[in-house]
């Protein structure tokens, strides 16, 4: 058993927190979005530098062949600091799903998702399907160079922000089986795709598509025709596990400023954690924290196991990790009282931000059907 | 196998492997059917056959799984101790009983002097002495340092006078560890000291309390009058409180392995969610009733997450901070939901306690397990008293 990080992942995480102190303050943050800017392209230039960008990437594409551990120590800062830049999409969605690609157009389109000029993203949900992965009713029809997908999908992280989608669609099959799902690369400009772009309580900039008659090569399928469920399934397992840090570094420091504030904040002539009502709270908030941080190392490291219950074990932390980081939010807001409930303090961010993260790839109560169904199976 | 750039991982070494092949085959073969059912529900032996266990465990050179080798311990890693505690959970092997083994004990091979450890330490691992913990008492209970039992000192003796409360298992041991008051002057905790008595020594009674679970586990002791020898004092006068602080250190192995024991009653509540009837089928497959055990096992496996981290951390010397309590807290609460949960499954059966009048229940072991997690948030400190520790030590508030 071991929970270490190397060194160069510790090296990792300095650099991460330094780029944030440097660049990512509230203040800076809060001007941006109050500008309408949610993804900042320079910053994204930077990140990319760093070689963030680079690290999950497959060694044979010029990447670093990084390991879940590697995006953890990222999403943590990314959470802790309320990063806007698509991460999921480009160190989790375009690694795993480009290298998969059927046509030439692999290795120029990994590159540029290293070097953060394009961004891949998935549409993992459609109206009917709610959460469901498996719910694919959009349609590829085949035609003489390829195939025509016609369908809705509900949702797209970043999806106003992305060059590429890859949509899932059915080939054969129906209904929410899992065979007969075929994964296919969409340009943004692809005629006959339309990008409904929509923000998010957490400025985040998503999509819903809508797909009529548009046409792809053979080229555009992504691993195998019909097998695309499992490609899939792996790609958002892998995006939980990183959204999951993501809600740690949120959280953790959201519970950081409320502790603070405890301690600072007087009424009735004492500091306010001098309330053992309020000790309580922080307690049981720092509890909350511990079990997270805990679900999601193990979450971590089982994502790219052979362990038969890695399934049940990603769905147990995706379903905790929901519940105790939105209670730590929640009482974030109340224990800073008015000011918690300002948009001018982090704490109401943070709380929006991991609203977001439990609704991502289903929230807790989708979990936990999928935990029970798993331990059934 | 993960990628070969992360350190993390829960894969066990080959040598440990080894060992966890070792340990599964002794609880498969020696562990008796007669004890599972009632460890599977979170119940407690009777006390002659935990001495029965203690003296097994002993003879395979395993009677104290902690403590250090020089003192007849096994000297295990934290990793090896996770192994064992997890080994006699899926087997539903019975916990060894720790106020010898993990409470005294560890006090006496810290600051015993040499005649104290040899008296005492090889007869806490053949369980040829029973120890009970003379700490509570009526009016000292979260607030244990203003305990009122007096200890005076006369010729080579002290005589101590006063009541302890709440003294599991005084009924069948024949010593018992006493925090008494030897200063009554000054910070209340300054004037303690711990203290070593033998139950058959006069001035010695114990009056039974039976909890609401019908069982005899615990009792009120009466000290009239009770000459106990001076060299029955552990380390020096007035320094009894600090004692219990090594205890501590010690928490996060002790905590660890009662949390892995949760698996067996998440066991046998799902077994008896599958087993029980409706209308519809099985209680199982209502999704309310799957939805809630769902939940429960979610926290569980949490809660082991944490105290795997604990376990790690310990193996590599580093310090855990509050974990140890926040487990215990989350450990008690979680208990006591399961076995709700695991009685509320059975449905009319859950009626079923025991005979007409007043004969002691038959065969409820849920029901049992049930009301004596009610317990497990109150001893060894309230869960609301660990928060306030873990508010002032940790959290600085």
């Amino acid at each position: 058993m071991n929970f270490e990080l190397t060194d160069e992942q510790r090296l990792l995480q300095d650099s991460v927190q330094r780029f944030a102190r440097d660049h990512y303050d509230f203040s800076a943050w809060r001007a941006r979005t109050g500008r309408g800017v949610g993804f900042d392209r320079g910053l994204w230039k930077q990140m990319a530098d760093l070689g963030w960008l680079s690290l999950t990437a497959p060694e044979e594409d010029g990447g670093l062949g990084g390991s879940p551990v590697d995006t953890m120590v990222i999403m943590e800062g990314v959470g802790r600091a309320l990063m806007l830049e698509p991460f999921v999409a480009s160190t989790v969605f375009a690694p795993t799903l480009l290298p998969r690609l059927a046509g030439s157009e692999r290795t120029e389109l990994i590159a540029a998702a290293m070097a953060g000029t394009a961004v891949v993203t998935l549409a993992d949900a459609e109206p009917d399907g709610r959460f469901d992965l498996a719910a694919v009713s959009t349609r590829a029809e085949r035609t003489a160079a390829g195939f025509r997908l016609t369908g809705e999908k509900s949702h797209a992280l970043d999806g106003a922000e992305a060059d590429w989608f890859v949509v899932p669609a059915r080939t054969s099959g129906e209904g929410a089986e899992e065979a007969g799902i075929t994964l296919f690369l969409v340009a943004r400009d692809a005629p006959g795709l339309a990008v409904h772009a929509i923000r998010a309580m957490d400025h985040r900039r998503n999509a819903s598509l809508s797909l009529d008659g548009v046409e792809v090569s053979a080229g555009a399928v992504i691993g195998e025709v019909g097998q695309g469920f499992g490609l899939a399934r792996h790609a958002v397992d892998l995006a939980i596990v990183a959204r999951l840090a993501e809600a740690v570094g949120a959280m953790e420091a959201a519970y950081e400023q409320t502790l603070q504030h405890l301690k600072t904040r007087k009424q009735f002539g004492q500091a306010i954690g001098s309330f053992q009502a309020l000790q309580h709270r922080a307690v049981d908030m720092a509890i909350a924290c511990e079990e997270a941080r805990s679900m999601t190392y193990l979450a971590t490291i089982a994502v790219s196991s052979s362990d038969p219950a890695r399934r049940q074990t990603i769905a147990a932390a995706k379903a905790r990790v929901g519940q105790t980081s939105l209670y730590v939010a929640r009482q974030a807001v109340q224990l800073h009282g008015g000011m918690g409930f300002s948009d001018e303090l982090a704490i109401g961010h943070y709380l929006k931000r991991l609203v977001m993260i439990d609704l991502a790839f289903g929230n807790a109560a989708e979990h936990r059907r999928q935990f029970a169904a798993a331990r059934a199976a | 196998m993960l990628f070969d750039r992360t350190l993390m991982d829960l894969d066990l070494d080959p040598a440990d492997r080894a060992f966890r092949d070792e340990v599964r085959a002794f609880f498969t073969e020696n562990t008796p059917d007669a004890f599972k059912a009632r460890v599977r529900a979170g119940m407690r032996l009777e006390p002659h056959e935990f001495v029965a266990w203690q003296k097994l465990l002993h003879a395979r050179g395993w009677g104290a799984p902690s403590w250090p080798k020089e003192y007849g311990g096994t000297g295990w890693t934290p990793t090896q101790l996770y192994i064992f505690e997890s080994e006699a959970s899926l087997a539903d092997a019975p916990v060894q009983y720790h106020q010898g083994l993990e409470l005294i004990g560890p006090i006496i091979f810290t600051f015993g002097n040499a005649e104290q450890k040899a008296r005492y330490l090889p007869r806490i691992l053949s369980s040829d002495d029973w120890w009970c913990q003379g700490y509570s008492e009526p009016n000292a209970g979260s607030d244990l340092a203003s305990l009122s039992t007096r200890a005076v000192r006369d010729g080579d003796c002290y005589v101590v006078d006063g009541q302890k409360m709440w003294t599991s298992y005084a009924q069948v041991a024949n010593r018992m560890f006493c925090l008494v008051r030897t200063d009554p002057e000054g910070r209340k905790q300054a004037g303690i000291s711990l203290l070593l008595l033998d139950i058959d020594m006069p001035g010695v009674s114990i009056r039974p309390i039976i909890t609401m679970d019908e069982i005899h586990h615990t009792n009120e002791v009466f000290l009239d009058n009770v000459r106990v020898p001076a060299a029955n004092l552990i380390g020096e006068e007035g320094q009894g409180w600090g004692y219990g602080k090594v205890l501590l250190d010690r928490e996060r192995g002790v905590t660890a392995a009662t949390t892995m024991r949760l698996r067996q009653q998440l066991r046998g509540a799902r077994a008896a969610a599958a087993q029980a009837r409706t209308s519809q089928g099985a209680l199982l497959d209502d999704p309310v009733t799957a939805d809630r055990l769902a939940q429960l096992e979610i926290e569980v496996i949490a809660l082991e997450g944490m105290v795997m981290r604990t376990m790690a951390e310990a193996a590599s010397g580093k310090d855990s901070g509050p974990r140890a309590s926040m487990i215990k807290v989350r450990w008690s609460e979680l208990l006591q939901e399961v076995t709700e949960f695991w009685v509320e499954t059975m449905g009319y059966d859950a009626a079923a306690f025991g005979p007409i009048g007043n004969g002691a229940p038959t065969e409820p072991w849920p029901m049992m397990g049930m009301l004596y997690s009610r317990v497990t948030s109150i001893y060894g400190g309230a869960n609301e008293i660990q928060r306030n520790i873990i508010a002032r030590r940790a959290l600085g508030l």
